[in-house]
């Protein structure tokens, strides 16, 4: 049996009808990653005998009568995110040697539903790329599009989960970061609304951006798992109480003739200009008219400050980047390259210990923020910053959610690109307002080019929006 | 050349909470070396801040209590700098939007004027670790990390080092009756950062300021701010021109050294802290908090001048410590002479403190009790030796003055006749004494009074004694 191919739903159904257990799935899973690894590299750790025991104890629980949401089902965990136990090194050479001594709030909510940790996924190091290339340990390849990049930063979560070498698994999205990849792996992908899930224990890239949120193969899978990990912390002071909705309910009274039946979605027009890839317009278009056809209505709208998203994006993340990295210092954990000079032992550890792109970014953040040109950069930034949220809130006085393409082409082979960053930074350019602005968004799968390359389409829904991303998601789900 | 002298204080005054600023460690001073340290307040990869919002409500009572505004809208910054007692090497502050803005400390000048050192503003932020030092090695303690700490900065409105020690005891007086902190100055729980420039006497502006960093102890500050002027006039005086800079005092050879100067200064480049809210404040919640405030020091000592009729010795002394001055006051009330309670307060009750090292407030003597016992006295029902007699025992087991002095019967005796018996006696068992006495020797009439006490047991009333003594010679 193929246990890798399996969705949560399905792998739930199996468990509970006894037609396999928990670790027959863990083993047939580590069977694939393993051998996987050579070739799409999408784990940067696994933890065989950790997910063998895990699964183990579930199974006992479940002989026992116990029924948990996720009760058995391994997940892959974006390497970014701590796992008491386990190495977290967000793909960078400066956290080696680390080990968690603490479970990340969603991690603790994902164990409390009974998920099993399989291991660590490969990512652009501390988040900070869209193609997994700048990983310390080494890139991680497209399963579908084989030979090209798998996007970023969550790559090895989207490479493990389109790859069939996970069930599922949790990604996290600064800029597009967990959309993106979804988009070039065909899966689903959500950027919970800032504050709608915890990032207490998740390695900070840019804290007023961050969100972790689900890479799945189907939408219903996606709701599952946002359900589990949304929900106010006491530990971090940016996660809302606001109520978790049971997500999988979204589509429930939907109609089953006509879904979408009196919703109006916008098309920003700004996201359908120069730029985008004909055969990603193309299977865009036809997003579009299948929501047509399913009762929706389509709406042009503006959002007048998009060409600003970008910069606006690329300073406020360095500038949180700059302070949030300062930290790894060799100091209490981590990388040492021992001097005798502290000053010196910092300088040097930096240097060997932070990948090329990591630097830039700090030297951009630290530029950004410097006396004589914070209110330049930095000031100015978070005024747009708010001009593109106010965008938005207009747009969704029109319209209940937006619709466009995820990124603007699909992906690319590996090693093209690599030393031009502002290509790099451009494929940002639709997702990176859901991150500025705090709401809520969705990718899902659209279809393949010719060379059968997964083309994502991208949803953007208002604050605490994901019910409807969710029914409109469902409505539009194609198989991947 | 005449110079005037201007000193400015930044004072940092750790709040006494029971846990850290951003997270759940203890604060306990003394602790084994990073034992009060979790993945927060150590800067784990991931560990985000949670305020501790006794802190808000502890700084917003001391702003109240130096009368400064307090913001409805305040929010905290990131200060970027490594060092590796900073565990995420930038620190939690407040930049520009602190909790408390404006408000005043009154002080005596130095021409015995009332004179009132403005405060520009109290903000809130989280103290680093310690470094340790040895030989070929050092280490850092992070139990301290994430201790709050306010930081009250004065206007330069200081004028001598006098000033300067006088604001900062008026300041820690005040910090320790609004209870938000212990102002222990050996633990750190209070350290300055002086600033000092000199003008020539009637000059408007501002001369080059210095810096000294990290004093801890108000005579260093006095000491190094001393020496600073004399140092500055010296350098204006042989017609040199002074650097801003930073320096730091040394304590061994009683001088200030240079840190730095200002063109080398660090460029912390704050930044809103993206991982806290902003705090905003309803007038409700700051006046609740304001209800627990209680009366400035300064204010109530001249109270109870005026209302107790005792000396500004006294009402310095006992005003020193609020928990005293409640004590004081509940005393007074009861048994209805200021002055006396003033008296017993400060000679008996503080003596056996001082001697049992027991604090009042574990002792198990109330208010009530002393002033039970004082009313006592007041009404001649016992005298002056039977109460202090008595007040170890209250102090120690406690109990009700009154019910020990019936069962007991030590009433002071004051039926004359009964004295007189006594008198007579001792008149006959010494009539060595009494031809003395005779003779002009009237000193050694105390003699007698004491037999005569000592006859009756320590009951009888010495004023009566004395009058019968007197009568029969």
């Amino acid at each position: 049996m193929n246990f890798e191919k399996m969705t949560i739903v399905e792998t739930l159904q199996g468990l509970k009808a006894g037609t396999f257990t928990s670790v027959d799935v863990v083993k047939g899973l580590l069977a694939v990653m393993e051998a996987s690894q050579a070739t799409i590299h999408a784990y940067v750790t696994i933890d065989a005998e950790g997910a063998l025991k895990q699964a183990a104890e579930c199974d006992r629980m479940r002989a026992e009568g116990v029924d948990l949401p996720l009760l058995g089902v391994p997940i892959a965990i974006k390497d970014n995110m701590n796992v008491i136990g386990q190495p977290c090194t967000a793909s960078s050479r400066i956290l080696e040697g680390y080990k968690a001594p603490y479970d990340a709030t969603v991690i603790a909510k994902l164990r409390a539903a009974g998920a099993i940790f399989l291991g660590r996924t490969n990512m652009d190091e501390f988040a900070l790329g869209s193609t997994t290339q700048t990983s310390g340990f080494g890139p991680t390849e497209n399963p579908v599009a084989r030979g090209c990049i798998p996007g970023g930063s969550s790559g090895g979560s989207a490479a493990a989960v389109g790859g069939d070498l996970a069930i599922c698994a949790l990604g996290s999205d600064t800029g597009g970061s967990i959309r993106q990849p979804a988009s070039h792996c065909g899966l689903v992908g959500v950027k919970p609304t800032y504050g709608r899930v915890s990032r207490y224990g998740v390695v900070a890239c840019a804290s007023s951006l961050d969100q972790v949120g689900p890479m799945t193969k189907t939408v219903e899978d996606a709701a599952l798992l946002l359900n589990v990990i949304s929900g106010v912390d006491p530990m971090d002071a940016t996660c809302l109480d606001v109520p978790v909705p049971d997500y999988t309910q979204a589509w429930a009274k939907a109609d089953v003739e006509k879904p979408l039946a009196g919703m109006t979605i916008g098309l920003p027009v700004e996201y359908y200009g120069e730029g985008i890839d004909p055969e990603v317009r193309a299977l865009v278009e036809d997003a579009k008219q299948r929501a047509v056809a399913l009762g929706a209505t389509l709406k042009e709208v503006s959002l007048p400050h998009s060409d600003y998203g970008i910069p606006t994006y690329y300073i406020c993340m360095t500038a949180e980047i700059s302070a949030n990295l300062a930290r790894f210092d060799s100091v209490r954990y981590g990388m040492r390259v021992q001097c005798d000079d502290v000053i010196e032992q910092y300088k040097r550890t930096r240097a060997e210990g932070f990948g090329a792109e990591v630097k830039r970014r700090v030297l951009l953040g630290t530029f950004v923020l410097s006396s004589g040109y914070y209110d330049a950069y930095y000031n100015r930034a978070q005024k747009v910053r708010t001009l593109i949220r106010q965008d938005l809130e207009a747009a969704f006085k029109e319209c209940d959610c937006l619709l466009s393409a995820v990124t603007p082409e699909p992906a690319w082979p590996l090693g093209v690109y690599q030393n031009d960053p502002i290509r790099n930074y451009l494929s940002d350019v639709l997702t990176v307002a859901a991150n500025l602005s705090g709401c809520s968004a969705i990718a899902i799968p659209a279809g393949k080019t010719k060379e059968g390359k997964p083309v994502g389409v991208q949803l953007i829904g208002p604050n605490f929006g994901e019910m409807t991303l969710f029914k409109v998601a469902k409505a539009l789900e194609i198989a991947r | 050349m005449e110079y005037e002298v201007v000193i400015g204080l930044e004072t940092h005054v750790q709040l006494k909470t029971k846990t850290k600023m951003f997270c759940g460690c203890g604060t306990t001073f003394g602790a084994q070396p990073n034992s009060h340290v979790c993945p927060v307040c150590l800067g784990y990869p991931g560990a985000l801040p949670s305020m501790n919002k006794e802190a808000i409500r502890y700084t917003v009572m001391a702003g109240l209590m130096l009368g400064c505004r307090i913001a409805e809208y305040a929010k905290f910054d990131r200060k970027n700098y490594f060092y590796p007692d900073s565990a995420k090497n930038y620190q939690i502050t407040q930049l520009d939007y602190p909790l408390c803005i404006g408000g005043g400390v009154e002080i005596t000048g130095e021409e015995g004027e009332k004179k009132t050192i403005r405060i520009h503003h109290i903000h809130l932020e989280e103290d680093v670790g310690k470094l340790v030092h040895r030989a070929g090695a050092s280490g850092v303690d992070y139990n301290r990390a994430g201790t709050p700490l306010m930081e009250i900065v004065s206007e330069p409105d200081m004028r001598s080092p006098d000033e300067a020690i006088a604001y900062l005891n008026a300041l820690r007086e005040m910090m320790i009756y609004a209870g938000v902190s212990e102002c222990n100055l050996e633990e750190g729980n209070m350290r300055s950062d002086v600033n000092v420039s000199i003008r020539p006497k009637g000059q408007k502006e501002y001369g080059t300021k210095i810096e000294i960093k990290n004093m801890n102890t108000f005579s260093g500050i006095y000491a190094a701010l001393q020496y600073e002027i004399e140092r500055q006039k010296a350098a204006l005086n042989a017609g040199q021109a002074l650097r801003q800079e930073t320096r730091r005092w040394d304590t061994e050879l009683f001088e200030t050294q240079v840190m730095r100067s200002k063109e080398n200064a660090d460029d912390y480049r704050y930044f809103p802290e993206p991982d806290l809210m902003p705090i905003s404040l309803t007038q409700e919640q700051i006046a609740t908090w304001a209800k627990d405030l209680p009366e400035a020091p300064a204010k109530r000592r001249e109270r109870m001048i005026a209302e107790y009729g005792i000396p500004e010795y006294d009402a310095g002394v006992l005003s020193a410590d609020r928990a005293l001055a409640d004590f004081f006051e509940a005393v007074a009330k009861h048994c209805g002479n200021g002055k006396l309670a003033s008296n017993w307060v400060m000679a008996e009750v503080l003596a056996l403190t001082a001697k049992t090292g027991v604090e009042l407030s574990a002792s198990a003597l109330t208010a009530e009790m002393l002033g039970e016992l004082l009313k006592l006295l007041e009404s001649k029902t016992i005298n002056g030796p039977t109460a202090k007699a008595l007040l170890p025992e209250l102090f120690e087991k406690g109990g009700n003055p009154a019910d020990i002095v019936k069962e007991r019967g030590l009433g002071q005796v004051s039926d004359t006749s009964a004295i007189e018996a006594f008198v007579d006696a001792v008149i006959e068992a010494n009539p060595k004494v009494v031809a003395e006495i005779k003779a002009g020797k009237m000193a050694a009439m105390g003699f007698l009074v004491g037999q005569v006490m000592k006859q009756s047991k320590g009951k009888a009333s010495p004023q009566i004694v004395q009058e019968l003594l007197k009568k029969k010679f």
